[in-house]
């Protein structure tokens, strides 16, 4: 009874289309944005922030992408590390060479090189699909990593990549304490995921997901192929980028190219598995799950606390990635955000039994 | 002349180390083939059934009641992901299944190094890495066994699928999955034994490749390698992978040291995506691979 999809009447065209139709679930936003923005802000410390919220709000950002991709596009790719690389590097480049440019416009010019990357090694799709293709991202992966370490121009002159992302100033906001870069990504991808959420809710995002269900019934309805999984990499990779130049300015800070490895990759393919493909919500989800498993084993094995702890909580930690994403694939394909929906299902009925 | 020695030599040596290439992307074909999943985890028991086969020695066992010892260990693997990881997920798309074995590639990595210790470990099999002499090029004795130890396998296995009875059945599924049931061949069985099969292909390619590198972490990126040499020779042809392995051993050596030379070794490293820009490239003209079965399907 407290969530209701019946009794709303609308009676305008615009509100019929509404992003969030149901009113429980605008409250429910409002809400979330309201802790996000005053809440956390104000009682976190600054430990939280910076190592858990705006990393799991990052790490979201690039997880919305791959799910365009992969969850709603059905393109499997394995270089989402690549294409953050290729974002951090550009943002870092445009913010050193062009300085007075506000930063949130060099994390959008990262995010274009980026999804331009992305259109360069989106075109094998239009030969091939399925595992090829997931094989043929890795090119893209370890190509931008070579890449980048090799030329050191990207790097300012650094070898292995090694930057110092300079300080970033908005308009005379000088973005320096832990809750300002904070609230920085946080409107960053608070923008973008509703970007992206409105994106899929249109006719791109539906060509896309006909495309993953059939892709030659794709075709007889009238989508064109090519351009449509040209698109979702490239707008795949734009997202991956601007978390790519997020997590170098706003987190890291000084980082390598090892910040990019394959193993994020995976980690970001690990949180789609576990939030859910094809949601947006999922992606938040998956996020934050894969983020603060490690921080909760290895808390947990300090209760136990040995010489070996660290090395023990490690392995148990990829043992458990590696569980977990077989686990969710075959008790609950549809990941996090599923259960998710089942617990909104439940709410519509309580407190009564029918 | 010096220089077409030395540009041998290079060339020798890449095509050897693409047979041991060939090794680790013959794990994928087989399971490719016979069940149509796509085994990420291959390197991952690569990892595993190296570190146990070397904690073995360590532990001054006879190398060849450890080889025993270990071979049983990855048949007893394979049967357990049959039960815990495939079986559940029959009739899933192939996508769900290859990414439950990314899954299962990180749980085994992280279950041989909880289990085992993460520092690497020398392994000695009694090869010595040393050129021989007399010869206008080096080539090394360990390559060229690895080299024949890879040839002997395929050997085997081309014998085992061809004059077999399990043999016969594994490529009667892997023709056709339904007239293999109808014809009652087990396909539990079948996939058991592939599995099992491809443990102990994972289980040589590692000693082969812990040999070389020490058997420590980086010995499951191998695997990454053998991903370029499967697109390039296609996923269900052994010959492919073989030919590809050398292929791709080849190539990626020479443009190595041809880009080292060539920039006055400005640039080095390329082996890391070489391979992989090389398979994009023949994707594009042949999007099966080399000797891949051309599904005609639209994409």
């Amino acid at each position: 009874m407290i969530y209701r999809q019946t009794g709303l009447f609308v009676t305008s065209y615009a509100k019929d289309m509404r992003m969030f139709p149901i009113p429980q679930d605008r409250w429910g936003i409002a809400f979330v944005l309201f802790v996000a923005y005053v809440i956390i802000p104000v009682f976190a410390s600054e430990y939280w922030i910076s190592t858990i919220f705006t990393v799991v709000l990052i790490y979201s950002l690039a997880a919305i992408g791959l799910n365009l991709l992969t969850g709603y596009c059905g393109q499997l790719s394995l270089g989402q590390a690549g294409f953050m690389a290729v974002g951090a590097y550009a943002a870092f480049n445009f913010a050193v060479r062009l300085p007075g440019l506000p930063v949130v416009v060099n994390f959008l010019l990262g995010g274009v090189c980026a999804a331009l990357v992305g259109l360069l090694f989106g075109l094998p799709s239009l030969r091939i699909k399925g595992f090829y293709l997931a094989v043929a991202t890795l090119a893209a992966q370890f190509t931008i990593e070579w890449v980048i370490v090799s030329f050191n121009w990207f790097a300012a002159g650094n070898m292995m990549g090694a930057i110092d992302t300079p300080r970033m100033v908005i308009l005379g906001w000088h973005v320096e304490s832990v809750t300002d870069k904070y609230l920085l990504t946080l409107s960053v991808v608070v923008v973008l995921a509703f970007a992206a959420k409105n994106l899929v809710r249109g006719e791109i995002g539906r060509s896309w997901m006909a495309i993953r269900d059939l892709d030659v019934a794709a075709e007889m309805i009238g989508i064109r192929l090519f351009p449509q999984k040209l698109l979702a990499f490239m707008v795949s990779a734009f997202y991956a980028g601007v978390a790519g130049a997020l997590l170098a300015f706003c987190y890291l800070g000084s980082l390598e190219i090892t910040s990019f490895e394959l193993l994020v990759s995976f980690r970001i393919l690990g949180m789609i598995i576990v939030g859910g493909l094809g949601t947006i919500t999922g992606s938040f989800l998956g996020a934050a799950f894969i983020i603060l498993l490690p921080i909760l084993i290895s808390n947990v094995a300090a209760q136990f606390a040995s010489t070996q702890v660290t090395q023990f909580t490690a392995n148990a930690e990829v043992m458990l990635f590696g569980a977990l994403i077989i686990g969710f694939l075959i008790l609950e394909p549809l990941g996090l955000a599923r259960l998710w929906r089942s617990l909104k299902d439940k709410l519509r009925l309580w407190p009564f039994p029918y | 002349m010096e220089e077409f020695w030395y540009w041998m030599e290079v060339f020798v040596s890449g095509t050897l180390q693409g047979v041991m290439y060939s090794l680790v992307a013959l794990g994928f074909v087989l399971i490719y083939k016979s069940s149509g999943v796509f085994n990420f985890a291959q390197g991952s028991m690569c990892l595993f059934g190296a570190l146990g086969f070397v904690i073995l020695l360590e532990a001054e066992y006879n190398f060849w009641f450890a080889l025993l010892l270990t071979v049983g260990m990855m048949i007893v693997l394979a049967i357990a992901v049959d039960w815990v990881v495939l079986r559940p997920l029959t009739a899933r798309p192939p996508i769900t299944l290859f990414m439950a074995t990314v899954g299962l590639a990180f749980f085994l990595e992280g279950l041989a190094q909880l289990v085992w210790g993460t520092q690497p470990h020398g392994l000695d099999i009694g090869i010595s890495d040393l050129p021989f002499e007399g010869l206008p090029i080096s080539i090394s004795r360990f390559e060229l066994f690895a080299a024949g130890i890879s040839l002997v396998m395929i050997g085997v296995l081309v014998v085992f699928f061809h004059k077999t009875r399990v043999g016969r059945a594994l490529r009667a599924v892997a023709d056709d999955h339904e007239a293999a049931l109808s014809v009652g061949i087990s396909l539990r069985m079948v996939w058991g034994v592939t599995w099992a099969i491809a443990g102990i292909v994972a289980l040589v390619a590692g000693i082969m490749w812990g040999t070389r590198l020490g058997v420590q972490y980086s010995l499951s990126l191998i695997v990454l390698k053998a991903l370029a040499v499967l697109i390039l020779g296609g996923f269900n042809s052994i010959s492919g992978a073989i030919i590809a392995g050398v292929i791709v051993g080849a190539f990626e050596k020479l443009l190595d040291v041809g880009i080292s030379v060539a920039t006055d070794y400005q640039f080095g490293g390329t082996e890391s995506f070489s391979a992989y820009l090389l398979a994009l490239v023949v994707l594009l003209f042949k999007p099966y691979g080399l000797f891949g079965d051309e599904i005609i399907e639209r994409v």
